[in-house]
């Protein structure tokens, strides 16, 4: 069976009151985006559905791409056809036959919007239901719980008829949770938290710190490969390259080995929230759970935290890492997450970071560095990439091993 | 020269070779070292298993790359034997073998192991029926080849998948080294089947190369232990020249298969139409869509197969006795001894194996030689 359109159910949109409009406007551009190699895919916006039409477009990919947008309840591959009865019977008992085996029930479920048709909902379950039981040799009606449903709507504009129903990634469409900057190390927790951010309707970029040489081109290219497969769920993500070493170096050099850690991040953290100011963004995401290693007691939260007053949220708090490591599997980002590069969080780590370290010492031992030039410096060197979805960063060579094999 | 040995193996192609001469003198780096030298063989490695499953329609992580089909199949059989153990000790699979399974099934034996070997009929093919009363509560592998080496004998893949869609625990492995680019994919590759062997050196890779197929989910032990490559499934630094240049011969068998088969079938019917019309001659493999397009099998009553071999090598023209792995032991054909052929003409028996570089011209040669010797032939019996 060959769908002509999909129709789009929205999520928990229909609680937004007046913001409706934004949401609906906010969804039709993300699916456009996601649907933007395929040219000839028209996507249409409406108050209550939104509507793919896809012009003879296989619908494979288009369910696919539709699947991974955050704002979709569900959506329906449908049929348009010509608004007569004999339609009608024909793609219905087409669509049944095609899914019936022996012992199945099925349902009709009519609306209908022009109510110049000549028959009403009633009727057209009724006739649909005799056509098919007539048709199909000992099949049954089951309208609590059908094994196959054939659903048809008489639009103005022509019949749709569609039997398939597809659950969509739920959430709120990205853009309109406001935008906030994600700090992504390349580990497994990371991703998942900009995943849970996203689907929070947040526009994220992403903050990655690197320590060349000590960290390689590898690791950098692997958090761009974490970011291209998360654009799925977007469209695009910025992608922002921070260096690192000289201020790790600077650490490791001035400070008490017990604050490495605890002074590593108080940087991050400023360089994060200063990085995320001066782009109009406002808030910060990162992928910390709770008593997960020594950078996530609540007392090492409380001296990182310190040197922000910008909202720094963490999705994963109160997870578990089996959960988490569950997420990651089903968005695509464990097996790029456990490759066994080296990030800038565990270069220098010292042998026992404090886990418990005590603010005012933490405020100390930093005055031991120049904190602003550090700063300064970092931030001059900072790259921003525009990351799109399905890109490949880690096999650089694709094109060259094509040849030889 | 004619080479009809394609089933002992075939000639490594020179596109083939270039893949492995160039990998081996610019990528030669340890897949599993850290650097960036090590890291682009991990990409090529990781980038010709894509290309393998991709070309079988399967995923990535379910390909795992061993020395050939040998390997392939001791790896399944024991690693089947250890992982499941605890379920049960009964182990099925057919009196038409290659040796690699034939001889691990005996070894498990040894090892307090059950196996039934499922009988043939006169074309060398096992009955789903025998397969289905077979089945105990504490089989744990069904193990079938999907072509007969000597006399290309198909056999009932879909037929036995079916059955063992009832017995979703059971590990269901199929041999497919004498089945890939024969036309018979979509059996090979069924929803049911949970691992499969191939072999490189069948279809113009190098030598000890080859891979498995196992379906996500299905655990077997590892029979190679180390530093854990593979997953940990199956260790020992990585084969990269030999494995990339394995993945482009598999994409070069695939693209001209079609034709390749057609060729291949040509030759079989042209030569075993023509030698039919002698009276000393048995022919083992038929014509029908039953048997693999590539083997023909046939016997000279009355004359030594070691003979046939002999006289036709010296006109230039390379075939086989039934198998390669058995020929050097002047065993009997297993597979004809299996369909109860007498021991007399079983060894008379010689194999014709054929592949996409044979032309039909070489047909036309093979039956004059053919006629030639069989006068010969004729004086001696």
């Amino acid at each position: 069976m060959k769908y002509t359109e999909i129709m789009v159910r929205y999520g928990e949109l229909s609680t937004k009151g007046k913001n409706r409009k934004d949401f609906i406007k906010q969804l039709g551009k993300n699916v456009r985006a996601v649907l933007t190699n395929y040219g000839e895919v028209e996507v249409k916006a409406q108050r209550d559905r939104l509507h793919v039409d896809l012009n003879g477009q296989d619908d494979k990919p288009v369910i696919e791409s539709l699947k991974q947008v955050f704002g979709i309840e569900n959506f329906y591959p449908s049929i348009k056809i010509a608004k007569t009865m004999d339609a009608i019977k024909d793609t219905a008992l087409q669509m049944v036959k095609e899914q019936y085996s022996a012992g199945k029930t099925f349902k009709i479920n009519t609306r209908r919007q022009d109510k110049s048709f000549e028959y009403h909902t009633d009727q057209i379950n009724n006739m649909l239901g005799d056509y098919i039981l007539e048709n199909v040799d000992g099949i049954k009606v089951d309208v609590k719980n059908p094994d196959i449903e054939i659903r048809v709507e008489v639009r103005m504009n022509g019949a749709y008829l569609s039997s398939e129903k597809i659950k969509g990634a739920g959430g709120l469409p990205v853009g309109t949770g406001g935008r906030a900057s994600m700090m992504l190390s390349g580990g497994i927790d990371s991703p998942v938290a900009a995943y849970m951010a996203m689907k929070r309707g947040v526009k994220i970029d992403m903050i990655h710190f690197y320590s060349p040489p000590y960290t390689s081109e590898q690791a950098l290219a692997k958090a761009k490969q974490l970011t291209s497969v998360l654009a799925k769920y977007s469209g695009g993500i910025q992608f922002i390259a921070v260096p690192f070493t000289e201020i790790q170096e600077t650490i490791k050099e001035k400070v008490p080995e017990g604050y490495l850690m605890t002074i590593q991040r108080r940087m991050m953290m400023r360089l994060a929230a200063e990085i995320t100011k001066n782009r109009h963004c406002t808030g910060i995401f990162n992928g910390e759970a709770l008593g997960q290693v020594a950078s996530q007691t609540l007392e090492s939260m409380m001296a990182i935290n310190d040197v922000t007053s910008m909202p720094v949220l963490r999705p994963l708090i109160s997870m578990d890492k089996t959960d988490i490591i569950e997420i990651s599997k089903d968005i695509n980002t464990f097996d790029l997450s456990v490759l066994p590069f080296e990030d800038c969080c565990t270069i220098f780590t010292p042998p026992a970071p404090k886990t418990r370290p005590d603010l005012e010492k933490s405020r100390k031992f930093e005055q031991y560095i120049d904190v602003d030039g550090l700063m300064q410096r970092s931030m001059a060197g900072m790259q921003i990439f525009d990351i799109k979805p399905d890109e490949d960063y880690m096999n650089v060579n694709a094109d060259v091993f094509a040849e030889l094999l | 020269m004619i080479y009809f040995d394609n089933s002992a193996t075939t000639q490594a192609l020179p596109e083939v070779v270039d893949t492995y001469d160039q990998v081996s003198k610019k990528v030669w780096g340890n897949p599993s070292s850290l650097h960036n030298f090590g890291d682009q063989a991990f990409q090529l490695l990781e980038q010709s298993r894509k290309q393998i499953a991709d070309l079988l329609k399967v995923h990535a992580d379910e390909i795992y790359f061993t020395s050939g089909g040998t390997e392939g199949d001791n790896w399944v059989l024991k690693g089947t034997a250890i992982e499941k153990r605890e379920y049960g000790k009964h182990l099925i699979t057919t009196s038409v073998e290659h040796p690699a399974i034939h001889n691990s099934m005996e070894q498990l034996k040894q090892l307090g192991y059950e196996v039934t070997y499922l009988p043939v009929d006169d074309e060398g093919r096992i009955n789903v029926n025998d397969l289905k009363a077979a089945i105990r509560p504490d089989t744990i592998l069904v193990s079938i080849m999907a072509v007969n080496n000597e006399i290309g004998t198909i056999q009932p893949l879909m037929a036995a998948a079916d059955v063992l869609k009832d017995y979703p625990k059971i590990h269901f492995h199929i041999d497919a080294v004498q089945g890939i680019g024969k036309g018979i994919q979509d059996m090979v590759m069924n929803d049911r089947v949970d691992f499969v062997t191939f072999s490189g050196h069948k279809f113009h890779a190098p030598r000890g190369t080859g891979f498995i197929y196992a379906r996500r989910g299905r655990r077997i032990s590892p029979l190679m232990n180390g530093g854990g490559q593979e997953k940990n499934q199956r260790s020992g630094t990585e084969n990269v020249p030999a494995i990339a240049s394995m993945a482009k011969a598999l994409r070069l068998l695939l693209d001209k298969e079609k034709t390749a088969n057609q060729t291949e079938l040509a030759i079989k019917q042209r030569v075993s139409a023509h030698i039919a019309n002698f009276d000393k001659v048995i022919i083992f493999s038929k014509n029908s869509d039953q048997f693999a397009p590539h083997i023909l099998c046939f016997a000279i009553q009355g004359v030594r197969g070691e003979t046939i071999v002999h006289a036709f090598e010296e006109h230039g023209i390379y075939i086989s006795t039934t198998s390669a792995c058995s020929s050097k032991k002047h065993l009997a054909s297993s597979t004809l001894s299996a369909m109860n052929v007498p021991e007399s003409i079983s060894t008379s028996a010689v194999r014709i194996s054929l592949g996409d570089q044979n032309t039909v011209a070489e047909a036309d040669e093979f039956i004059k030689v053919f006629d030639e010797l069989y006068t010969e032939f004729d004086k001696l019996s």
